[in-house]
């Protein structure tokens, strides 16, 4: 189109697709997503299974890889029970909110460079625009409402508690969710999505700020309603929370969305920290076209069940918080470590461009911080030492007359039931060696 | 300009048709068969609670999550375009952000010292 054929990450490279090939892109994309939902169901109860030393579905189809097929026609199958007490109209809306919502997110991840389908050179990403992040927390947002809905709409006190829940929770992940973006963004100078991937080439921002990755790691398991922190449909308090009415295929539209934004929240990841389609380092250094091609998508796809894998890690290996400590740690540990890293980040990378970039300046300045840290530790240290010298207590029987006051011209002598240790200042120093003697003696008869 | 955005309702329109398809099937496909007790909210075999649809009254904490959750949203509604534009606006911008998100962190002490942050 162009006489310069724009390189990866300008964005300029999209938005030029012809409308059949938007169409067989979008095609793909919802195809791809619904049959790794399938996949990730069977894939979490095999591995679930294998934590719990047992053997998980293997009876339909090689390795029960066709189970999730079978649950979905019987699913089909059941009837849709519609309850006298809930507001049908909105009933029946939530559960297409939740699943047309969650399947939005995957036009702006990027599954790989540039290439040629049908003679048209195109990227591998649906669609990327200036603000595509922005547009992937819109759409998860939208994401609540069908749940939150379909917790008010049901008429059931479970299924109320369930939605007022995911919404109080939702809404408290994901400050913490943006907040760990704001670094990313900072590093990358772009909310686009290919741009920030491009910005990745040499490191992956997992490895620069990883604060950051491990607070977006907690706040997704959080935004998606996943163990440990699955508590609107916790079966020991609420029965199954917000979807507590829903039967048939509305309850799978619920399944199909909690399953597609794992996977979405699983892409954001790799797109944001985890270098995006890019193949990890030893292999992207042995093999020189491990990046180019369609071979990206292999690795996108190999760092997806990487993701979805520690999903089911921590579904079976942790037990649900309670409510009051799960918002506790998302107000007070997540969004104040958040913002003060975001201040450090700013501040380092804002001296960093102004005070020239060259190793030996920064070495400098770290060392003259941890200098600073470490002599205000010493000398906190030195003030604190004089208290924690242990003080030998003086053991002074007749003290005060306690337990009782000598007779006059008494003095203290060592009986064999006073403790032993007597200090000298008390008793004479011979004295107390000739018990002693006679304490060892007394044992050896 | 309106080209990238094509997509995005193309694959709109595909997940909405599948979720319609989805939630109308039952309804086509699926047995009916009438019986009252299954029309009734679940709750675990006993007659349910009567309450109006949406359960009346719910704890205030819920809207004061709902109004500290806007209060930090706008935070990074702030954030984003200076994280975004970083390297141009220098150490001036450094010094704005520290002074704007130092405020918000006194607001939020605030909070946290009056109880707004417990659950209990």
């Amino acid at each position: 189109m162009n006489p310069t054929t724009p390189q990866y990450g300008d964005l300029a490279l999209f938005g030029h697709d012809p409308l059949w090939l938007v169409i067989l892109k979008a095609l793909v994309l919802f195809i791809g997503l619904v049959l790794l939902t399938l996949f990730t169901t069977w894939f979490e109860r095999r591995v679930v299974a294998r934590m719990q030393q047992r053997v998980g579905p293997n009876r339909a189809g090689p390795f029960g890889l066709l189970v999730p097929l079978a649950d979905g026609i019987k699913l089909a199958l059941k009837e849709g029970i519609t309850p006298a007490n809930a507001d049908k109209v909105v009933y029946l809306l939530a559960p297409m909110i939740a699943a047309a919502a969650a399947m939005l997110v995957f036009a702006v991840i990027p599954l790989g460079p540039v290439v040629s389908i049908f003679g048209v050179s195109t990227p591998l990403q649906l669609t990327d625009f200036s603000v595509s992040t922005l547009y992937i927390l819109a759409i998860a947002s939208i994401g609540i409402y069908g749940i939150v809905l379909a917790g008010w709409s049901s008429g059931s006190t479970y299924s109320l508690l369930g939605g007022l829940r995911s919404s109080a929770q939702m809404v408290s992940y994901e400050i913490a969710m943006g907040l760990s973006f704001v670094a990313v963004f900072l590093y990358a100078g772009s909310m686009s999505t290919s741009q920030i991937v491009a910005g990745q080439t040499d490191w992956w921002y997992a490895v620069l700020l990883l604060p950051s990755f491990v607070i977006y790691l907690i706040s997704m398991v959080g935004e998606t309603n996943r163990a440990p922190f699955d508590l609107p449909e916790a079966e020991g308090e609420l029965v199954a929370g917000f979807h507590t009415e829903y039967s048939g295929l509305r309850w799978a539209m619920f399944f199909l969305a909690e399953y597609v934004n794992m996977i979405n929240v699983s892409a954001v990841a790799i797109t944001l920290f985890l270098g995006g389609w890019r193949a990890p380092a030893p292999i992207s250094t042995v093999w020189s076209g491990a990046n180019d091609g369609w071979w990206p998508i292999l690795w996108f796809l190999g760092k997806i069940l990487v993701m979805l894998f520690v999903f089911v890690w921590l579904r079976g290996t942790l037990p649900r918080l309670r409510y009051d400590q799960f918002m506790r740690f998302g107000w007070k540990v997540l969004i104040p470590i958040s913002i003060v890293w975001i201040l450090l980040v700013s501040a380092w990378r804002g001296i960093r461009n102004e005070y020239g970039t060259d190793l030996r300046t920064t070495l400098i300045w770290l060392g003259v911080i941890l200098f600073a840290i470490a002599a205000i530790a010493f000398l906190l240290d030195l003030r604190r030492a004089p208290e924690d010298e242990v003080v030998e207590p003086t053991y002074d029987p007749y003290a005060g007359g306690y337990p009782v006051p000598p007779l006059p011209g008494q003095e203290f002598t060592y009986t064999r039931r006073a403790p032993q240790t007597v200090p000298a200042t008390v008793v004479e120093t011979s004295a107390l060696e000739s018990t002693g003697q006679e304490l060892e003696g007394d044992r050896n008869e | 300009m309106g080209e990238v955005y094509l997509p995005i309702l193309v694959l709109g329109i595909l997940g909405a048709a599948f979720a319609v398809f989805s939630v109308a099937a039952p309804s086509i496909i699926g047995p009916r068969r009438y019986n009252r007790a299954r029309l009734d909210a679940y709750e675990c075999g006993i007659d349910p609670t009567p309450q109006p649809i949406g359960g009346g009254r719910f704890p205030i904490k819920y809207y004061l999550t709902a109004m500290l959750f806007i209060v930090f949203d706008i935070e990074i509604v702030f954030l984003y375009p200076f994280a975004v534009a970083f390297d141009q606006l220098r150490l001036f911008g450094l010094i704005e952000m520290a002074v704007f998100i130092v405020t918000v962190l006194a607001v939020y002490a605030y909070v946290w010292r009056r109880g707004g942050l417990e659950w209990d």
